[in-house]
């Protein structure tokens, strides 16, 4: 097992300098830094001067791949490549456009985004399985035909709707919750509920019908016969054995995307105003701050892999036939 | 010539997906199992009912994808050989000539559906008893929305009940006469009675969902209609804040989320089914690399990715503004830049479905045996490999569209879409969203975007579903 995650781990070290290498072509090579100096100063009248400046202060000054000027190591550390590429692998993401520093703002602002994912997360895993095993049990009547007429319905809603709407009805019309906003501590409860329900419902339709699939496709099967000849009752087969075997395929989705909880939902985030990470990529987007997309790119795919090395080792909880020797 | 015929690249793009749709066609038309699984799906009454809605989309896509620049009126009609010909900066498409009266009847600001006054109160002139000017506050009367009605304003009820029942009359009378040519036609076909024909038709006895397909067009048929008599001469679905027509946005929509959703296919598949099958077939070191180079694709997460290549083509397009001609011109190159990206970061998923496929299929026996024949590898990719895996690909294609077209709609709220200026429902929504405060609400555009979005996602969902149950063989064999 340990041999195993660590095999995983120096597996993933290509892919996370694949992936740096990916941020640094878009970042530094499709545009220099002084198309980059160009945009956030105004394209019109810029100074060389002013260029230089902009680049200076932020580090851009260094050739891209080799400096040929510098001593020593410095002809492969003094350059863009090291300094804003390679640092990231030790957690180094230097500054915003507003001169903080971006690890410390990512640490701060996880707090925040995991208070809306988790309970999302679990409640919405929670919801969607039993609406799908609730539909498995009276598969091929007009309940489970219209409940896959629903699922395919809200599929089809975007996003967004969900969002205005449940700002519209909840906040607005009935004002139960407050629209937007966002307190530590446990007052913040007022402020999660919103969200936490529009995604939980949100995530309905898709996750919903494709269960409902995956447990019909077990309910199939010849142990599922066996186990309902030995006379055990149609609820304890679901429970039971069908439920169980289904984790496998289940956890191979859902596993993989808790460490991006940390993420946060970068609609969900922006349109409440919670100050998490989502909220605060969206704001750099919009702000064109370079750095801090950059970070965020680099962090998510830290994480995915995390969560793919998870799913392996979910398996062997629910599957005893997997072993990693 | 009255107008400079202007051919956008999405444009031909889109002409391009249409020639491909029809080669597909005949090709599948000659391929047995192709055509058995498109038969399948022509039986399904949901998936034909969604088909019939996704051709009217597409047919307002194609109507938008021809543009051209109309010639300038120039001042002195008889001298028009000593002026050099001079086009409008504007491009318009067929479809604004067609929608002529809703793209240029625009108001000042916000009006509701059918509203003959506008939204909010305004200081206007009003002649009072004494022939007097005097200034009040009032709802000022919208410039084109009932233009008609003159100072008749109280009947409006009554003129658009008119226009419905007289657009209702006029759409089944239509629809009647194009179902019953329908039966006529298939009558003659299977060459017996009509009415036979008829009963069979709509009891569902037909090989082809008829019963489907005519419902699905005599409902689109009356709401066609009736919107038709209706947005004459009133603005159907009100206006926005700077006076436009939703209805006219609505329409321009259809097309950004069509290209979006199709023109995006066409990046993606090349990719994914090159690599796909390179990977499964040749395995070794092209393998490892293929695979090296989709996991580290895949692991960066999809909006991330998206953001920063869009973050980057922004700042190429804005430092060379000398590239483009027009705007339209600019903002069609977005367009397609970011359909660019958006193939770009999603064809992973397929290729690793098609890898995996390919290396099953190698295994097979009639494989082996054309390579112990001494085929060539190539041969043996095209003969025998990609056919049996057009099933993964059509059912990947119809699949993707619908979350192209939802996706489309975030992608502009968060800033990295299509073009500010071009009319998209990502835009629509993102434009409506601020408005929502507004009391009384301005909840108009918000509804038009989110029912025509719902329309073209849910008929594209359920013809994906149909598609699915026909080419899938483990669902085929069950059905």
């Amino acid at each position: 097992m340990l041999a195993y995650l660590l095999r995983r781990l120096i597996y993933a070290i290509p892919i996370l300098i694949g992936v740096n290498l990916i941020t640094f072509a878009l970042f530094f090579v499709v545009n220099t830094p002084d198309d980059m100096a160009r945009m956030q100063l105004g394209v019109k009248r810029v100074t060389p001067e002013a260029i230089a400046k902009w680049k200076a202060e932020r580090g851009y000054d260094k050739p891209l791949l080799i400096n040929a000027q510098a001593e020593g190591a410095g002809v492969l550390t003094d350059t863009i490549l090291f300094t804003k590429s390679a640092r990231m692998f030790v957690g180094d993401f230097g500054r915003a456009e507003d001169g903080r520093d971006i690890a410390r703002e990512i640490t701060s602002r996880m707090g925040p985004s995991l208070a809306i994912a988790l309970p999302t997360f679990i409640l919405g895993l929670f919801v969607t399985i039993s609406f799908a095993l609730l539909l498995a049990f009276f598969r091929a009547t007009p309940l489970d035909f219209w409940g896959v007429v629903l699922c395919v319905a809200m599929m089809s809603v975007s996003g967004l709707f969900y969002i205005i709407g449940g700002q519209y009805l909840i906040s607005k019309l009935w004002r139960l919750v407050p629209i937007s906003g966002f307190s530590g501590g446990l007052d913040a409860w007022k402020f999660l509920l919103l969200p936490v329900l529009i995604g939980v419902i949100s995530g309905i339709g898709t996750s919903a019908r494709w269960y409902r699939t995956i447990f019909l496709e077990e309910i199939g099967k010849d142990y599922v016969r066996t186990a309902r000849a030995k006379g055990l009752s149609e609820l304890t087969v679901l429970f039971r054995h069908v439920l169980r075997n289904a984790m496998i395929p289940i956890l191979t989705g859902v596993v993989v995307v808790i460490p991006l909880l940390f993420m946060g939902s970068l609609l969900t985030e922006s349109f409440f105003g919670i100050p998490g990470l989502g909220s605060y990529t969206i704001d750099a987007i919009n702000a064109q701050d370079f750095a801090v997309v950059r970070a965020m790119v680099f962090i998510g795919s830290v994480l995915y892999i995390v969560g793919l090395i998870l799913t392996d080792i979910s398996y062997t909880f629910v599957d005893p036939r997997i072993r990693f020797e | 010539m009255s107008f400079l015929p202007v051919i956008l690249w999405s444009d031909v793009l889109i002409w391009l997906l249409v020639v491909a749709a029809i080669g597909l066609g005949v090709l599948s038309s000659r391929s047995p199992p192709l055509r058995a699984a498109w038969q399948r799906v022509g039986r399904s009454r949901p998936g034909m009912a969604a088909a019939t809605v996704l051709i009217a989309f597409v047919l307002v896509g194609l109507l938008d994808s021809i543009h051209f620049r109309p010639r300038l009126e120039s001042r002195e009609n008889g001298d028009v050989g000593q002026q050099p010909l001079a086009y409008a900066i504007e491009v318009l498409s067929l479809l604004d000539a067609v929608a002529a009266p809703l793209r240029t009847r625009n108001e000042k600001t916000y009006s509701e559906p059918l509203a003959t006054r506008a939204y909010a109160k305004e200081s206007i002139d009003v002649r009072d008893a004494d022939g007097v000017m005097r200034q009040s506050r009032d709802f000022p009367r919208l410039k084109h929305g009932g233009a008609h009605l003159g100072d008749n304003e109280v009947q409006r009820n009554a003129d658009v009940g008119r226009r419905v029942l007289v657009a209702v009359a006029l759409g089944g009378v239509l629809w009647g006469s194009m179902a019953l040519g329908c039966a006529y036609w298939l009558a003659r076909r299977e060459a017996c009675l009509v009415r036979k024909v008829w009963r069979g038709l709509w009891r569902g006895h037909t090989d082809f969902a008829w019963n489907a397909v005519l419902a699905a067009l005599g409902v689109l048929m009356l709401l066609t209609m009736v919107l038709l008599a209706l947005c004459v001469d009133y603005h159907v679905f009100g206006t926005d804040k700077v006076g436009q027509d939703v209805f006219y946005q609505v329409l321009k929509s259809v097309r950004t989320a069509l290209v979006i959703g199709l023109v995006t296919t066409l990046v993606m598949l090349p990719l994914s089914i090159l690599l796909g099958i390179l990977a499964g077939y040749f395995r070794g070191w092209v393998d490892d690399l293929i695979q090296y180079l989709y996991t580290t694709l895949s692991s960066i997460p999809g909006v991330l990715l998206i953001a920063a290549a869009v973050l980057m083509m922004q700042v190429v397009i804005d430092t060379h503004p000398q590239w483009f001609a027009t705007a339209a011109e600019r903002a069609d190159l977005r367009l397609l830049a970011l359909c660019f990206i958006l193939g770009v970061t999603s064809w992973t998923g397929l290729c690793r479905l098609l890898r995996g496929e390919s290396l099953k299929l190698r295994e097979l026996e009639y494989i082996q045996a054309a390579q112990a024949f001494g085929v060539s590898d190539l041969r043996i990719i095209l003969r025998h490999i990609l056919p049996n895996l057009m099933h993964i690909v059509i059912i990947a294609l119809v699949m993707d569209f619908s979350s192209l077209v939802l996706a489309e709609a975030v992608l502009s709220y968060v800033g990295i879409g299509v073009d500010p200026t071009m009319i998209s429902f990502g835009t629509m929504i993102n434009n409506a969203r601020m408005e929502l405060a507004r009391e009384p609400m301005v909840w108009w555009s918000l509804a038009a975007a989110f029912v025509f979005m719902f329309t073209l996602v849910l008929a594209a969902n359920m013809l994906a579903d149909a598609v699915r149950d026909a080419f899938d063989p483990r669902l085929a064999g069950a059905a």
